[in-house]
């Protein structure tokens, strides 16, 4: 059972194309990812899925009820889409249990699930509190709490986190992923942070010039993009040209092992953190490279590589203490099959 | 719906500036130039520039000079005086100028008039400045100290600079203040373009030449708004870059300095508050015992009241639909609308009375000698002060808490009912609240509009004052300025509070 469906839809502000033939599935009970750069459309996308937008062309389908297209606009407060805005938009006239309140009418104010929610998202006990005592993290729990409680068939939240700073950002995203999972509610994420979509969510759907370029679980998304501007979005890419002849490609880096077999010219995937650094000559089919500069994060080293063809290359490695020097002469070799995309690589990404 | 109303509410508004156009062409060229091109224009418009030019020049050296010392120096009870320095806004120049009048005789002409008009109008560049102040990132500073710049040259080279534009808009409200002012001028005797335009007005034999001043007073308000815009346009914006809480601004200790300075602020406070506020208690008590007069004061205030009551009313109806829509669609168009509005707050109330006589007697005659012609001038007058109260208020209710509202259920009705007007409605009565207030000190249009024989708190003051009759007008006066001091409190209060507007 799909929650939400978008087909083919489009919107334009002006000579801007915010939406040109955006589609989406959403299944019951998961959580999605919508994932672009800034301008991608994904936010139009979600104004439209609220009914705060008129679609220009498509459709969009809540469970079996279609509510744009065909001339049809549910209005936002008929469709059970509940928002989550970036800035959380409390009501700042009413306390915290008013605003958990709003979407439910009086008995079901009664029942408890004010109560409820606000344990869900970790405030049990805060309902007197007014809006203004509260952390920015609060805050936005307190917008998330107020989504969920009258169960709307979908909450959408649009960038919920990137008005906080990075600590508090970690333990806030685990909880808000475990209430949405709790309350069994269907969510939509909106974000431009990679690493967001990928650590929270079922499903990430990538978009660019108001298209869908990918739908697919994280690991897929990473792992397959299916083309070189996704690829690159989505992590660090090593991207190079090569000429298929089933299951192998040769590269700069050797010939390499394809996750699918096919025969033409392709653009290779190679994942930074696939790629092994070894002493030169350690391995009999490395490749010989220069380190040129590393960038050192704690857990991990990131190196600035060249190879004697003057490729770059990029190689993620744990950190063990070993140090590299600029100039140092390594060897190269790569881990696992890689995922082949059609084309060569356009020039700009 | 919005825009219409936006466009209908600013007709009204320019009604007596086009008509005031009108009636300068239908005059025509000769004649104008007859009237203006005379040596009584030239010294007319001397006279009120060299006013204007010095008030403005003893109001930025009292305005900053209080501000510095309330916000920035050990200087004692700086707290009260901060509330002190504001006080000023709530004595309406006329009745500061009677109260100079009633203690020290023979205080008329063009120096007295200065000191008086200096006296209460510094607080315009005070408040902006003193909000400035406050609001200068500390940070800014110390860095400017570690790059190598003593105390007082950081103070010029940054704190100065980025207190600018504040100084520079105080400044120019005072100048444009000036120009406009009637009270104090005309009970001071001295001849300035407003006082003249009554004067050939109210002797009734000089029509076309009251109006030809009037425009010519016009002219030269656009000049200065004009030149205004011209130099804010080169002006930047100075932003705080960046997040992280602000921390209070460091202290200067005033050292030997600290006698002097108290002393030249409390003398400030003396003369802009203290002397007129004590003349007023001394005449205010042998006023009220004069037989009649409770009756008649009442008399006087329930008029004030009602016809500002209806000027609020009437303000707040046009300024509704501009303030939603500058605060809901922000663009060319809004930002034309609001300075638009502007244009006739710079005028002066005479000028505005003076145009809508005219408009009363040749097209709108039912309504002459009405109190709604009253309510429209005041309409003009003060409608920047609503718009920007709507507009402030309903910033406070942002469209995304209404579609946060409607996307849990609830449907446009409710969500008017139950999140916009819980929001916007404080903001908008403090608003009104405001414009009426203000209408209730209003002089000089209410001196030409009021329907015959109905007498205002204003307009008693001035009847009483210009017979040199002090006990009898003092009640008015003592009236008026508790009236005013509640919003000037408010005023300061913000001002001086940490991240208020500046």
């Amino acid at each position: 059972m799909n929650a939400l469906v978008v087909r083919a839809a489009h919107k334009a502000f002006g000579p801007v194309k915010a939406l040109d033939g955006a589609e989406l599935t959403v299944p019951a009970g998961s959580l999605t990812a919508v994932l672009g750069p800034s301008g991608c459309g994904k936010t139009t996308l979600l104004r439209c899925v609220a009914g705060f937008e008129h679609l220009d062309a498509g459709e969009i389908t809540l469970g079996d009820r279609a509510v744009s297209g065909s001339g049809r606009h549910v209005p936002a407060h008929r469709r059970g889409v509940a928002v989550v805005p970036q800035d959380g938009a409390l009501f700042p006239h009413l306390d915290v249990a008013g605003n958990v309140g709003y979407g439910l009418d009086a008995a079901q104010r009664r029942s408890g699930r004010v109560d409820q929610v606000l344990e869900l998202v970790g405030l049990a006990g805060y309902g007197r509190r007014m809006p203004h005592q509260l952390s920015g993290g609060q805050q936005q729990r307190v917008a998330v709490a107020r989504a969920l409680a009258p169960r709307p068939r979908l909450v959408l939240l649009d960038e919920p986190f990137s008005a906080l700073d990075a600590g508090l950002r970690a333990g806030l995203r685990a909880d808000v992923r475990a209430a949405l999972h709790a309350d069994g509610a269907t969510a939509v994420l909106v974000t431009h942070d990679q690493g967001e979509a990928l650590s929270m969510a079922d499903q990430v759907v990538v978009m660019h010039q108001g298209r869908v370029r990918r739908q697919g679980t994280p690991l897929e998304v990473y792992r397959t993009p299916g083309d070189p501007w996704v690829a690159r979005f989505v992590g660090d890419a090593v991207l190079l040209p090569g000429t298929a002849g089933g299951d192998r490609v040769p590269t700069p880096l050797g010939e390499l092992a394809l996750d699918r077999a096919c025969h033409d010219t392709i653009t290779v995937l190679v994942r930074p953190e696939q790629i092994r650094v070894t002493p030169p000559d350690a391995a009999p089919d490395a490749v010989a490279a220069t380190v040129r500069g590393q960038l050192f994060h704690g857990h991990d080293v990131v190196l600035d590589l060249r190879l004697d063809d003057g490729t770059p290359v990029t190689a993620r490695v744990l950190d063990r203490g070993q140090q590299l020097v600029p100039g140092q002469r390594v060897g190269l070799t790569v881990d696992g099959p890689v995922h082949a995309m059609p084309g060569p690589e356009p020039v700009a990404g | 719906m919005l825009l219409t109303g936006s466009l209908l509410a600013v007709a009204v508004a320019l009604i007596p500036l086009v008509y005031l156009g009108v009636r300068a062409a239908e005059a025509g060229g000769e004649r104008i130039r007859a009237e203006l091109l005379t040596g009584a224009t030239a010294e007319l418009a001397a006279t009120s520039l060299a006013l204007a030019a010095l008030v403005t020049a003893g109001c930025l050296l009292l305005g900053v000079g209080a501000a510095f010392l309330v916000t920035r120096t050990d200087l004692p009870l700086r707290r009260t005086f901060g509330v002190v320095a504001a006080l000023p806004l709530a004595m309406p120049t006329y009745v500061a100028a009677f109260g100079w009048v009633s203690v020290v005789d023979g205080f008329h002409g063009f120096w007295p008039a200065a000191l008086v008009l200096t006296f209460c109008s510094f607080p315009y560049v005070y408040l902006p400045v003193a909000a400035a102040l406050r609001s200068v990132d500390p940070a800014v500073e110390e860095v400017s100290q570690s790059l190598g710049r003593g105390g007082r040259r950081t103070f010029t080279g940054v704190t100065l600079r980025q207190i600018r534009p504040a100084v520079v808009a105080g400044g120019l409200l005072v100048t444009l203040y000036v120009l406009s002012d009637f009270g104090a001028v005309a009970l001071l005797r001295v001849n300035t373009f407003t006082r003249s335009v009554f004067t050939s007005f109210d002797l009734g034999f000089d029509r076309v030449g009251a109006l030809v001043q009037a425009t010519a007073l016009v002219v030269v308000t656009l000049v200065i708004l004009g030149a205004e815009l011209a130099v804010r346009r080169h002006d930047t914006r100075y932003a705080k870059v960046g997040g992280g809480t602000r921390r209070p601004a460091r202290i200067v200790r005033l050292g030997p300095w600290r006698a002097p300075a108290l002393l030249a602020i409390v003398a400030v406070a003396a003369g802009s508050f203290a002397v007129p506020g004590a003349a007023l208690v001394r005449w205010t008590a042998e006023g009220v015992s004069r037989p009649g007069s409770p009756a008649e004061i009442a008399g006087a205030a329930a008029n004030s009241m009602g016809v500002s009551a209806l000027g609020a009313a009437l303000t707040m109806l046009l300024a509704l639909p501009i303030g939603l829509l500058t605060a809901r669609a922000p663009g060319p168009l809004s930002a034309v609308l609001d300075r638009l509005t502007y244009l006739t707050h710079a005028l002066p109330g005479l000028v505005v009375g003076l145009s809508l006589v005219f408009f009363g007697i040749n097209v709108a005659y039912p309504l002459y000698q009405t109190r709604w012609l009253l309510a429209l001038a005041y309409a003009t007058l003060f409608l920047p002060l609503a718009v920007g109260a709507v507009a402030s208020a309903a910033a406070l209710s942002p469209p995304s808490l209404e579609e946060a509202a409607r996307s849990l259920g609830r449907g446009p009705w409710a969500v008017l009912r139950t999140v916009t007007l819980p929001l916007t409605l404080p903001g908008i009565g403090a608003g009104a609240a405001l414009v009426f207030l203000t209408c209730m000190k209003e002089l000089p249009a209410t001196l030409l509009l009021r329907p015959t024989g109905m007498d205002t708190l204003a307009t008693e003051l001035w009847t009483h004052t210009s017979v040199a009759a002090y006990a009898a007008a003092s009640p008015y006066a003592a009236l008026l300025v508790i009236l005013s001091a509640g919003p000037v409190l408010v005023l300061a209060r913000r001002a001086l509070t940490p991240g208020g507007t500046p």
